[in-house]
């Protein structure tokens, strides 16, 4: 698929990168000011969890069509320890790295879908998507 | 040995230089020559050759003077260095191959061209690569010292307000740069009210807030307020998605705005006098 790009997360300066990508992505697909301070934070978020949690990994950008609709896809991947406990992550205010605890509700919030496929020990995959209103 | 094949490229120069330049233009996604002018790739082309050339050398071990002289021309030459190395190979292949079709390069002496080859190629492959790598070395140390150059100083403003601008991405370096600058200078400056700028911060993410936070604090404990200014419409929104609880200090939306209220804070407002 052409539409996909993607930022592999190794640095801290990656989480740069990729942001910037999202930007430009966001820009690119006609979303307003707000929505690409939205999708760019998401990613900062998702990039930074990689980089703190997994290590390494990668950020990739699509942009998709459902029924007349378009948006954009971000796909956070990554081989590393995996999430343990789910339903706690997605807390407000849980964090095991004394950071706020507001990264992972609070791309839920940001984006209008928001799916994590994590296995303990091989890895987390989070799909979140934005739609153009 | 070498003497010969010095012998047998130099007599053939215009043809070896000529075949050099159509397979470099024949490269897969190598455009470089096309934005040259003609005189020029045909006078660059032949400096390249007969710096390759004048490595050849009898001795197997390299002559350092004379391969930091190939490098440095080189690198002058502006080339990116897929291409140099693109170069180099085809330019020994291309010689490689005319030897063989002089025959000066036979079944018998094969072993020992190549030993030729090998000696004469590798050190200026690896002489350019050092020198590209060197320099990239050398632009990012610079540009992180200019990067620090531009973080976070603590400007007195009034007396006992304080202002911090923060402009760019806010990485854990300079989170710590910022938190030392800012309690320095509170102290320093005797400060009341310190005012975090963050206009220029292009993301406000939760580690950006976690900063921030920590660094309001650390403000409070040395006795002074700090105030976050400079919020844009679009950070707004996403801090209140995001779920960030900035409760504990004053917000402004622009500088202006909080120099007022820090001002109102300190007991003090700016008057208009009447002009005589």
């Amino acid at each position: 698929m052409d539409l996909r790009s993607s930022v592999e997360i190794i640095t801290e300066w990656d989480i740069v990168a990729a942001r910037q990508l999202g930007r430009n992505e966001a820009k690119k697909a006609g979303f307003g000011t707000v929505d690409q301070a939205r999708i760019t934070t998401a990613i900062s978020e998702l990039a930074r969890n990689i980089y703190l949690y997994a290590g390494k990994g990668k950020i990739e950008i699509e942009r998709v069509t459902d029924n007349g609709k378009f948006g954009i896809k971000i796909i956070a991947s990554d081989e590393g320890p995996g999430i343990p406990d789910l339903r706690k992550v997605m807390e407000d205010g849980f964090s095991t790295s004394g950071g706020l605890g507001a990264g992972m509700p609070g791309v839920k919030r940001l984006m209008d879908e928001f799916k994590v496929v994590s296995e303990t020990g091989a890895g987390t995959t989070i799909t979140t998507t934005k739609w153009l209103h | 040995m070498n003497k010969i094949m010095v012998e047998g490229i130099n007599k053939n120069m215009d043809e070896i230089i000529e075949r050099w330049i159509r397979r470099m233009k024949e490269e897969k996604g190598e455009r470089f020559f096309h934005f040259m002018p003609d005189h020029l790739v045909e006078k660059t082309s032949r400096e390249f050759a007969e710096l390759m050339t004048s490595n050849i050398t009898d001795s197997s071990a390299a002559n350092t003077e004379r391969i930091n002289d190939f490098t440095e021309k080189v690198v002058r030459f502006g080339w990116a260095i897929k291409f140099v190395n693109k170069a180099i190979d085809n330019f020994s292949d291309v010689v490689f191959e005319f030897l063989e079709e002089q025959e000066i390069i036979n079944e018998g002496n094969l072993r020992s061209f190549n030993t030729i080859f090998r000696n004469w190629i590798n050190p200026l492959r690896e002489s350019i690569i050092d020198a590209y790598s060197t320099e990239w070395e050398r632009t990012v140390s610079l540009q992180k010292i200019a990067l620090q150059e531009l973080s976070a100083s603590l400007i007195p403003v009034f007396d006992k307000i304080s202002v911090m601008p923060l402009v760019g991405t806010i990485d854990t370096e300079r989170a710590k740069l910022i938190m030392e600058n800012l309690l320095e200078g509170v102290v320093s400056q005797r400060a009341e009210v310190v005012l975090l700028d963050i206009t220029g911060v292009p993301v406000v993410d939760t580690m950006v807030a976690h900063h921030i936070i920590q660094a309001a604090e650390a403000v409070r404990l040395v006795g002074a307020k700090c105030m976050l200014v400079g919020i844009r419409p679009e950070i707004a929104q996403t801090i209140v998605a995001l779920g960030i609880n900035l409760h504990e200090f004053t917000t402004k939306s622009t500088l202006q705005r909080g120099m007022q209220a820090a001002l109102g804070m300190t007991n003090r407002a700016i008057v208009e006098v009447e002009a005589n």
